[in-house]
């Protein structure tokens, strides 16, 4: 490595905290990004005890929200402010930075074969300016009239005008400021994923020798690239229509008593410009994590991820359509039913390349030599929860089905345990899995057997009876059922939910029990502790700047060399030269 | 107190689990095993675990269906919302299978193949044949489906003709309740512009227009006859609202700043699905459906789909905009009616009726 930070090794400040070292700056996304996964979890814990018992007082919640829940009740307007910044969070700070992260920073240039970013610089920044935002939108909690409380899509008018509702006023502004800040993180921390990815892969490494993770985590940065600034440009003009008297998103508004001298503006405008990040946003959650868990199957399987070449045409397929399809979020909107044929059209065929990676990952399972390590069982759960959400998927993005569920808790179940639940699920595969790489010590495997079997039970108890409660008409984002006759009897379904959301909440704590006390007590790692192929197990377990005392390992075989015939070992390093006779598959 | 004993609990659990992990700790390296690399019986454990789970995942499905399938919507109440249901029946009929099949291998695969090692895992990098298989046949499949919903969506979004003989009705929402204006024997609504919102005229209509001034406006409730289609215009006051009718499987968004349309045709009456869902309070409802505010989950208007006659008769009751003479009306009452902002308020206005 470069001479000029070779100083900053003793040095607590540079190592710990502004620190430009890939592995430091991934730890620090993954323990920033945890924090941030815990606060959306309570909130939605306490959003909880409300649908389940509404109306009931809970000592519990006066004493953690205070003035939020006023006698031990919700108040309504908080009830959304937690549902949204719930949205915000997990979208954005757990499954965005917190998984893309973690793991791009970790895993990029360990298994190209680099010894740091293209831009240390650039990495450090992207770090910092999450954390800023962290910091904001966390500070939004505690203003006057409290968060953004528009629903995560922050749709105006409701999130432009202070007079709409308590938390559209310095709340929403911190918003936008934490979202602006968050945006230029991502953006820094992108560009540097691709041009690492490009230009500084290790000798032999081409891109189809690539692992999948790698080729995830490049289209992922590609469509954070394309998506990211057009959200950037929505929420700005929006700060300009709340503060500096402009009408992109409004028009003819009457409200709190006056007429406002707002003409010709549009929300529709809004709503487009918001989901064309907002779809591609699902597969910059949903990519990384079938990344992950192609890695951790194939390892686990001790078996080749079977057809690598589809598995990459796949990726680039959800990530070409992804970009193509952001309308299904608008089929109610009003728009021309011929755009809303268009975007079913499009749709719809998402369903194909995410058909090939499901029959992929299952013949991979088959005749594999399947190790179950607690990342192996995530691995699992995810395949299960992408198979259940994404066919749901099928009903909504079918524009004339979508009309009765849209924005009901059918949709809430579908995208909780296609984004949400897959998502989560392939970061804590990833974290099972490379937990020794960072932090050279390993996890305990009983607390992740346990973790596991009470996430996946709980999610589905809460995920799943909420296709009921769509089916009979609930819309997403009420307060509370009970002021529709019609919604009496879901009472039971609210209350299971809950039941089992507080079980999965147990649940996480367990895992972050192991986490922290693995970090410091955990037993040492080997350095290779899954037989795995790629390159990180080829570095020494304890952290160096620049990856590889000595020369980066040059690359001679694809990653998915497990069981090969003829080989004595169950597997072969990447950087093994190939034998004879041998073929390599990625060529 | 009851905080005091909860964190004292959890405090409690964590050092006891704590505790426990040491116990095993040291059981499993008096073993020679080590805290987390699997062993034999840790495979076999968790692969026992799968078809467990795929049983215990499918008997709850299955209970869920059996205990709540009763709460579901009722049968379509409009004439497209039949197809719809055809149209979601039918995508079921395709989902279920797969999801049963993918599940049925994936918890079968990881059970069957778990880790042995006296035995390799085959070695089968790739295979074009079943590549193709797996492409082809989700494409064939959601072609058919692509072409049904494409299809069904054109019918539902084709107008209304002029022959059809339309009711014409305005949805206006506002934060937070809803107002309903029929179009009048003219068959034409008065301009209107929330510009001219005061007092009484809620609705911003425009009183030198004549067109608008056999306009009827009610709330709370609105009536709709039986079998003849109705097109509706939707307007909101403030923020985004949504038109949602789950009965007639009809949903609109209310934008500020333009309006929205939506058609259906009624087929079963109000009293008529109280028979079907034996339930004598039953009421079809219009709610919002678009997160608009702090009262937006108590949003409501109640609908009455009742014969031809009847509705005539309801329809007569009901007072135009303007007297015949075209003076306009007094500018009194209640103003607050309209600029009300808090939910406590909007609560008793949603029950309040009518002007």
């Amino acid at each position: 490595m470069s001479a000029h930070t070779h100083h900053d090794d003793n040095d607590f400040l540079f190592k710990y905290i502004f620190s430009t070292d890939h592995k430091m700056i991934a730890k620090q996304f993954l323990l920033t990004g945890t924090f941030m996964g815990f606060i959306g979890m309570m909130m939605s814990l306490f959003f909880r005890i409300q649908l389940g018992w509404p109306g009931e007082a809970s000592p519990l919640l006066e004493s953690v929200l205070g003035s939020w829940a006023p006698d031990g009740i919700l108040a309504p307007d908080k009830y959304l402010a937690l549902v949204t910044i719930h949205g915000t969070i997990m979208v954005f700070f757990l499954l965005t930075a917190g998984l893309s992260g973690t793991f791009s920073n970790l895993l990029i240039p360990l298994q190209i074969g680099a010894r740091d970013m293209a831009s240390g610089f650039m990495n450090m920044l992207s770090y910092w300016l999450f954390f800023l935002s962290s910091l904001v939108m966390l500070a939004s909690l505690f203003v006057e009239g409290g968060p953004a409380a528009g629903g995560w899509t922050i749709y105006p008018p409701l999130s432009a005008l202070p007079e709409a509702m308590p938390g559209s006023g310095l709340g929403m502004t911190l918003w936008i400021a934490s979202m602006a800040i968050f945006i230029m993180s991502s953006l820094l921390g992108s560009l540097n994923y691709i041009v690492t990815i490009l230009n500084l892969r290790t000798k032999g490494m081409t891109m189809t020798r690539m692992p999948l993770t790698i080729w995830a985590f490049f289209v992922t940065a590609i469509l954070g690239v394309l998506s990211f600034p057009v959200l950037f440009a929505a929420v700005l003009l929006l700060l300009f229509d709340r503060s500096f008297g402009t009408s992109f998103y409004l028009s003819d508004i009457f409200i709190a008593g006056k007429a406002l001298e707002v003409e010709g503006g549009s929300p529709i405008l809004y709503e487009h410009l918001f989901w064309f990040l907002g779809h591609p946003e699902v597969y910059i959650i949903l990519l990384p994590a079938l990344g992950i868990t192609s890695e951790v199957v194939a390892t686990n399987a001790r078996k080749p991820i079977f057809g690598y070449r589809a598995m990459i045409g796949s990726i680039l397929a959800i990530g070409f359509i992804s970009v193509l399809v952001w309308g299904h979020h608008m089929f109610v909107t009003g728009m021309s039913p011929f755009l809303g044929a268009v975007f079913t059209f499009t749709t719809l065929l998402v369903a194909i390349p995410s058909a090939v990676k499901v029959f992929n990952y299952l013949t991979t399972l088959w005749k594999g030599n399947i190790i179950f390590t607690p990342a192996m069982l995530f691995a699992i759960g995810l395949v299960s929860t992408f198979i259940t959400g994404g066919l749901t998927g099928i009903i909504l993005g079918d524009s004339a089905l979508d009309i009765n569920v849209h924005d009901t808790y059918f949709v809430v179940g579908h995208f909780h345990i296609v984004m949400g639940l897959s998502g989560t699920f392939g970061m804590i595969c990833g974290v099972y899995h490379w937990f020794p790489k960072m932090f050279g010590r390993m996890l305990d495997k009983r607390l992740g057997f346990v973790h596991f079997w009470l996430t996946i039970t709980s999610a589905y108890g809460v995920f799943f009876p909420m296709h009921f409660l769509g089916l009979a008409g609930v819309p997403r984002r009420y307060y509370t059922n009970s002021s529709f006759p019609l919604f009496d009897n879901l009472i039971d379904i609210n209350v299971t939910i809950s039941i089992f959301a507080f079980i999965g909440g147990v649940a996480q704590f367990i895992f972050l029990y192991n986490l922290l006390y693995s970090m410091f007590k955990g037993p040492k790692s080997p350095k290779n502790p899954w037989m795995s192929n790629t390159l990180e197990w080829t570095t020494p377990v304890e952290h160096i700047h620049g990856n590889w005392p000595g020369a980066i390992p040059e690359v001679h075989r694809w990653p998915y060399d497990y069981s090969k015939p003829g080989a004595d070992s169950d597997f072969i390093s990447q950087d093994v030269p190939l034998g004879p006779d041998e073929k390599d598959e990625g060529h | 107190m009851l905080d005091l004993l909860i964190i004292v609990s959890v405090v409690l659990g964590i050092i006891a689990l704590a505790q426990l992990i040491k116990v095993l700790d040291l059981a499993s390296q008096a073993r020679g095993e080590n805290s987390w690399e699997n062993t034999d019986k840790d495979n076999k454990a968790q692969a026992r675990l799968m078809p467990v789970f795929l049983v215990v995942y499918f008997a709850s499905i299955i209970y869920q269906m059996v205990a709540w399938g009763k709460y579901l919507l009722p049968v379509s109440a409009s004439a497209h919302g039949e197809t719809i249901d055809n149209l979601m029946i039918t995508s079921w009929i395709v989902i279920f299978p797969v999801f049963i099949l993918t599940h049925i291998l994936l918890f079968y695969f990881a059970w069957k193949y778990s880790y042995d090692k006296n035995r390799k895992a085959e070695f089968f990098p790739h295979s074009n044949k079943l590549e193709l298989l797996w492409t082809i046949v989700p494409t064939v499949v959601l072609s058919i489906l692509i072409l049904y919903g494409l299809n069904t969506w054109n019918n539902i979004t084709t107008p209304a003709s002029e022959e059809d003989d339309a009711v014409l009705i305005e949805l206006y929402a506002y934060q937070f309740g809803w107002i309903a204006r029929y179009a009048g024997e003219d068959r034409e609504f008065g301009d209107a512009n929330v510009r001219l919102i005061e007092g009484v005229n809620a609705l911003g209509m425009d009183s030198t227009d004549s067109r608008g001034w056999d306009d009827k406006i009610v709330r709370a409730e609105f009536h709709l006859p039986v079998n003849r289609p109705v097109q509706f215009i939707f307007r909101a006051q403030d923020v985004i609202h949504s038109a949602y009718m789950p009965h007639f499987r009809a949903q609109m968004n209310c934008v500020p700043g333009m309006t929205t349309r939506f058609g259906y045709t009624p087929t079963i009456t109000t009293s008529e699905m109280k028979g079907i869902t034996q339930n004598d309070e039953f009421n079809y409802i219009l709610l919002c459906n678009k997160i608009c505010g702090a009262a937006h989950y108590n949003m409501q208007m109640d609908i009455i789909v009742e014969s031809e006659a009847e509705y005539e008769t309801w329809l007569a009751e009901q007072k135009v905009f303007l007297p015949m003479d075209g003076t306009p009306k007094v500018k009194e009452v209640a103003p607050e009616e309209v600029v009300d902002s808090t939910f406590t308020e909007a609560e008793e206005m949603t029950t309040a009726s009518i002007n």
